[in-house]
């Protein structure tokens, strides 16, 4: 099987809240995938679930065939899920440079080292600085994250991402929080994404869900109730009454 | 410096010339105050030489608190474990050799610091707080019932260290065990500026501003926390038996919960999250508990608290961390 990333039945409940329902999905090396439903949906639970953030009710999860839904959040990383998330999760001390080389560093199984300092190691340096100068954030290598714009910190998670060589990606809302003026970098950054990594990118905004995704996943209260292309999904009247209409009209932007 | 030969931009390698510069003056400040006090104070080595013990108490309550983020109201139980086994090891196995003594409480030290991490790491927040004060109780209640090698309440007496490098015999007015402390002081130092400084610790910073983050990186949070517990271990325990060295008696104070709360009220007064801080937070105190409780035995702790909440209102990042605070924009201003 050609799956690199596949989710079979997954079920979650807060109390009795059914918050993902039977929930199945595979993807392929290479994918371009967007999952989109209304607030509330679950997508954000769904990556949590994924990713070993929170305990599934029942199902699993494989990676290149291999069941991971045991493994704790760090074993899946080191299997290749990575994920990126909605609201900025980044360390505010902390500059670019060292969260980059930190991811990098963790990747090659260094960052338990007691002894150096990143600065004086030139192959992490090269990856540093070509990382963060792929998403314009050079000039900030060394100014705190704290410091920094909420749109430069989504960038940021996006440069993690990368140092950290997944094989499969989920980014939860990207472009969150960022203003639409800035989008683009966002979209940039994206693009320069590695081929035959598989992305997941939960998304609001459908211009940006039809330039990126080759396909589509429609999630409304906890269910998949679309799996398809972009071209289709607004023509599907399921997903109209999911969301009401209220983007209905969206594909005239397509 | 190898640091010179690094073939990228220039603004990172004037970044890997500030560090060590500031290693060196880190280093010679603690020469500059260690000859200063000897010369001024002649008659105080034995408090300066508690003060240097304490030190290491508190930076290694650093590495855990001020580094890892983790809460905890019982460090000194790795400060005592070290304090004891040297002692121990002295009048239990004739182990008398100083240098020996402080190995025998690093490793001690290291082993009370595997234990309380491996149980206060299973809490969270208050809960964690909760169970490392349950630990110093236990380790205080272990070594008053372990009375035949510990000396119980009556504390352990009768250690006697043999010379230092059989060269420096341990004399009356404290001086051989003040430049031995000061020497095991700036060693550590320079060891913990590059522990800091390196990937792991780098790691724990992260750790203390967001795990959830750094386990989406792949690392484990609870792993490396329990390493630098062990390390901090190490670094507790050679002050532990360094102050059973030098006082040759140890005390079922040094397991006390009064210990481990003093050593985070002088970490809080000195800048948590900084060696330097650590260091000024214990002179700061233990001079200031010296001073006044000579002045005014009944009214000290009242100035004490007074002093406390002045600096968590007015300097929260602690004297160190404000002083550097202002020195960096003093020089932004006067470029
Ligand atoms: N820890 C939790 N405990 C209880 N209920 C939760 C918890 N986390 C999420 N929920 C509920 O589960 C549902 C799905 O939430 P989720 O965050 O996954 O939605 P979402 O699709 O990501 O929404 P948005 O588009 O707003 O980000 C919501 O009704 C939410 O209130
Ligand atoms: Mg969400």
């Amino acid at each position: 099987m050609s799956a690199v990333f596949a989710v079979e039945r997954l079920k979650k409940s807060f109390g009795g809240l059914d918050v993902t329902r039977d929930v199945s999905l595979s993807m392929a090396r290479g994918d371009r995938l967007a999952l989109i439903g209304p607030n509330g949906a679950g997508k954000t639970t769904f990556v949590n679930l994924v990713t070993g953030h929170l305990q599934a009710s029942s199902g699993r999860v494989l990676m290149d065939g291999e069941d991971i839904s045991r493994f704790s959040p760090m074993r899946r990383v080191r299997a290749g899920l990575v994920r990126s998330f909605q609201v900025t999760r980044l360390f505010p001390e902390m500059t670019p440079g060292e969260h980059v080389a930190l991811a990098i560093l963790q990747r090659e199984g260094k960052s338990g080292r007691m002894a150096g300092n990143f600065h004086a190691m030139p192959q992490v340096m090269r990856e540093m600085n070509g990382i963060l100068d792929t998403l314009s954030l050079g000039a900030l290598a060394s100014v705190p994250v704290g410091a920094i714009a909420y749109g430069q910190q989504r960038l940021l998670e996006i440069a993690l991402a990368m140092a950290l060589r997944p094989k499969v990606l989920l980014l939860d809302e990207p472009a969150a929080g960022v203003p639409h003026s800035d989008t683009f970098l966002i979209e940039n950054a994206l693009a320069q994404l590695p081929d035959d990594l598989a992305v997941l990118m939960i998304e609001h905004d459908m211009d940006l869900v039809f330039r990126f995704a080759k396909r589509v996943v429609v999630l409304a209260a906890g269910a998949v109730i679309f799996d398809g292309s972009p071209r289709d999904v607004t023509k599907d009247a399921r997903v109209r009454e999911a969301y009401l209409g209220s983007y209905a009209h969206a594909g005239s932007a397509a | 410096m190898s640091a010179t030969g690094i073939s990228t931009s220039a603004a990172p390698a004037v970044r890997t010339g500030r560090p060590w510069q500031r290693d060196l003056i880190g280093v010679a400040v603690i020469l500059l105050a260690s000859i200063g006090g000897y010369v001024l104070f002649p008659d105080n080595l034995a408090l300066l030489t508690r003060i240097i013990a304490i030190m290491f108490l508190v930076l290694s309550l650093d590495l855990v608190t001020g580094y890892c983020g983790v809460a905890t109201l019982g460090h000194a139980a790795l400060f005592g474990a070290g304090a004891y086994a040297a002692g121990i090891a002295a009048v239990t196995f004739g182990i008398t050799e100083p240098l020996s003594m402080i190995a025998i409480g690093a490793i001690a030290g290291a082993a009370a610091g595997l234990v309380s991490g491996v149980v206060i790491l299973r809490g969270h927040g208050l809960a964690q707080l909760v169970l490392s004060i349950a630990v110093i109780h236990l380790f205080h209640e272990a070594a008053n019932k372990a009375s035949a090698y510990t000396g119980g309440s009556d504390g352990l007496s009768g250690i006697a260290p043999d010379p230092l490098l059989g060269l420096f015999a341990f004399d009356l007015w404290g001086r051989t065990a003040y430049i031995f402390g000061i020497v095991l002081l700036i060693a550590a130092f320079v060891l913990l500026r590059i522990l800091v400084r390196s990937p792991f610790g780098m790691l724990c910073r992260g750790i203390r501003q967001d795990p959830v983050r750094v386990s989406a990186m792949g690392a484990s949070v609870k792993a490396s926390l329990i390493r630098m517990y062990v390390i901090s271990g190490v670094v507790a325990g050679i002050g532990g038996a360094l102050n059973a060295v030098s006082t040759q008696v140890v005390g079922l104070d040094s397991l006390s919960f009064t210990n481990s709360a003093e050593a985070l009220v002088m970490l809080v007064l000195g800048g948590a999250g900084s060696l330097f801080g650590a260091l000024a937070g214990t002179v700061v105190f233990m001079w200031f508990e010296h001073v006044v409780s000579a002045a005014n035995p009944f009214h000290w702790l009242t100035i004490v608290g007074a002093l406390l909440i002045a600096v968590v209102l007015f300097a929260p990042k602690g004297l160190y961390g404000t002083a550097a605070d202002l020195a960096r924009r003093f020089a932004r201003s006067n470029p």
